[in-house]
């Protein structure tokens, strides 16, 4: 899976609460609360990555509350791909499990410029910054979370095992 | 191995596990309340597969809004109560027969040593206490569980805490885990288990066990463990709903990192707001005035923590501008508090008892905080807005300092207060 996209890139402790504030958490239309994503931190952010983007951060990114809402809305708003130094741990499993790609990149929040142009092969674990022209490792994916975002998320990853059986 | 590990390796079909790995793992079993099991069950229908992977390993607990306070909670309350009946669940706790869902899956026997269990709510790392690996997951995930009763996990690297020396009298396991809390931080154990050991461990109570797992998830991490022991068989041989087998951590087994903790030092803490890891002696922040004391909780609305209350709360009144409201944490407390008598005392007192329901401790119903409002709880967050208006303070404390300040009418120090 490549993915490529302009980088937004965001610091350190970025939590859900600033993802999706929790005003927006009674509508369970991803559409709209695509339209809130990021609002406690820049309320332009869905005008700027509706033509799909790459989403840069530093440490801890998505700490706080459980909500699965919080990757749902980035996931809308046209973020393709959320690299960061590590995740919160609920976080990084709810984005895996609604089908939003996550990476950890020790370095990247600092090696990355907004706006560079990204390109992230998500087997190898490598983004290619075209803008810089450098290369970066990530942690690579295991062979199954791969599956379950190639398929766009567990729940259509479970229905195509079961239905394949 | 330690114990996270051993369990995992167990789990997943596995001699041994390293941290960082990730594992495919069985889960022994899966428990979800009615604020998150309704999106699991729709999520669950989206699935396609008509019948759960087993019933009798998926707990099913109504708690957060009971009885229900709104039609919409009612609603909720149906769509749980409807899909027990429809997947034939064997262990559905409605109103009346369970209370707060962490206590109900140990003292019902749904927790065992060496059980991997997930949870729709963050605070599963509780289920440590008894020697299992709990962790909380979202609703999606929970229906992936409920549909194959397997899940991914990556193998946490844990920290240890070593715990030596006695509890001051007065000083609580609860005044240890904020201790812990504000050496290590809100996020300072993420992607972590953090396994509780040392001399004092074995001293405490498997209620009080319970509470220093609690709160293992406001330090970010994934599980909370103690060692399974001599009290730990003797608590689950009666209430096992299974078979099962205990695991220990190695003697020689790694840790990311140990904090030695001499607790007999340790004096009453309290939480301030509006962050959990915003710990400071209790002592020094007297003569704040609270208006509403709350003790309940999956923290800590135990028999022990009505015990001790009660101890106190039978010096005198509470203090005429404090509303306090005391929630058994289930059924099975609630009894006992009658049977001891301490309901009488609390009634006595002045305090309200309710129902056991997750009630005040999220803001859900039954004793929320006005805007200026200050409370003092025995609960495990005190965010912005969580009992209530965005404008009040929440303080968190051990049930002991929260019945002398319900006394008092103010914070104070329970061993200053109780000894003049
Ligand atoms: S008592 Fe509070 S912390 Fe515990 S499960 Fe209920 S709402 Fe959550």
């Amino acid at each position: 899976m490549k993915i490529a996209g302009k980088a937004i890139v965001f610091g350190d402790d970025i939590n859900t609460d600033v993802i999706i504030p929790s005003k927006y958490l009674t509508t369970l239309d991803p559409k709209e609360l695509a339209k809130h994503a990021m609002e406690g931190m820049d309320p332009s952010f869905a005008d700027k990555a509706k033509e799909g983007i790459i989403l840069v951060a530093g440490k801890n990114f998505g700490c706080g509350s459980s909500r699965e809402q919080a990757p749902i809305a980035l996931k809308y708003a046209g973020v393709r791909c959320v690299l960061a130094e590590f995740f919160a741990r609920i976080f990084y499993r709810n984005a895996v499990n609604i089908g939003l790609p996550v990476l950890e990149a020790p370095g990247v929040s600092k090696a990355v410029n907004d706006g560079d142009f990204l390109t992230v092969n998500l087997e190898k674990g490598e983004i290619l910054n075209e803008t810089k022209g450098e290369v970066m490792k990530a942690v690579r994916l295991p062979e199954f979370i791969l599956e379950i975002l190639k398929d766009g998320g567990l729940i259509n990853h479970l229905k195509k095992k079961i239905g394949g059986k | 191995m330690n114990l996270a590990e051993k369990i995992l390796a167990r789990a997943s079909g596995r001699d041994e596990v390293k941290p960082g790995e990730i594992v495919q793992s069985r889960v022994d079993a899966a428990m979800a309340n009615e604020i998150t099991g309704p999106l699991a069950i729709k999520a669950f229908r989206e699935i396609g597969v008509p019948k759960v992977w087993d019933n009798e390993r998926i707990v099913l607990i109504q708690d957060h809004q009971v009885p229900a306070d709104t039609v919409k909670s009612a609603e909720l309350h149906k769509i749980m109560r409807r899909f027990a009946e429809e997947q034939s669940i064997k262990f559905f706790y409605d109103i009346g027969r369970g209370g707060v869902c962490h206590q109900v899956m140990v003292e019902e026997g749904h927790v065992l040593p060496g059980d991997l269990i997930v949870g729709a709510d963050s605070h599963t790392c509780t289920y440590g206490a008894l020697g299992a690996f709990g962790t909380g997951i979202g609703s999606t995930e929970m229906a992936a569980v409920f549909a194959t009763g397997e899940i991914w996990l990556r193998v946490p690297s844990s920290i240890k805490v070593n715990f030596c020396g006695s509890l001051r009298e007065h000083v609580a396991a609860k005044d240890l885990i904020l201790y812990v809390i504000s050496l290590i931080g809100a996020s300072g154990a993420t992607y972590k288990a953090m396994e509780f050991t040392g001399s004092t461990i074995s001293k405490l109570s498997i209620g009080e066990r319970m509470t220093l797992c609690n709160m293992a998830v406001e330090m970010g991490a994934k599980a909370g463990l103690v060692n399974p022991d001599e009290k730990t068989l003797r608590y689950v041989e009666k209430l096992a709903r299974r078979r099962f087998e205990p695991l220990k951590s190695d003697q020689d087994a790694d840790y990311e990192k140990t904090l030695k903790i001499d607790v007999s030092r340790i004096e009453p803490m309290i939480a301030c707001p509006h962050a959990v890891d915003n710990v400071k002696p209790v002592k020094s922040v007297e003569d704040v005035k609270i208006d509403q004391a709350f003790i309940g909780s999956c923290t800590n609305g135990r028999i022990e923590d009505l015990r001790a209350a009660a101890e106190i709360l039978r010096r005198g009144r509470i203090s005429k501008g404090v509303r306090m409201i005391i929630t058994p944490a289930s059924r099975r407390i609630y009894l006992q508090a009658l049977r001891e008598g301490l309901i009488e005392t609390f009634i006595e007192a002045g305090a309200l008892v309710t129902n056991p329901t997750c009630g005040a401790c999220f803001g859900g119903h039954m004793g929320l905080l006005a805007p200026g409002e200050v409370c003092i709880s025995s609960s495990n967050r005190n965010f912005i807005g969580r009992m209530g208006s965005p404008e009040a303070e929440i303080y968190l404390a051990s049930p002991i300092t929260v019945a002398a300040s319900a006394l008092a009418g103010r914070i104070v120090d329970p061993i200053e207060y109780l000894e003049d």
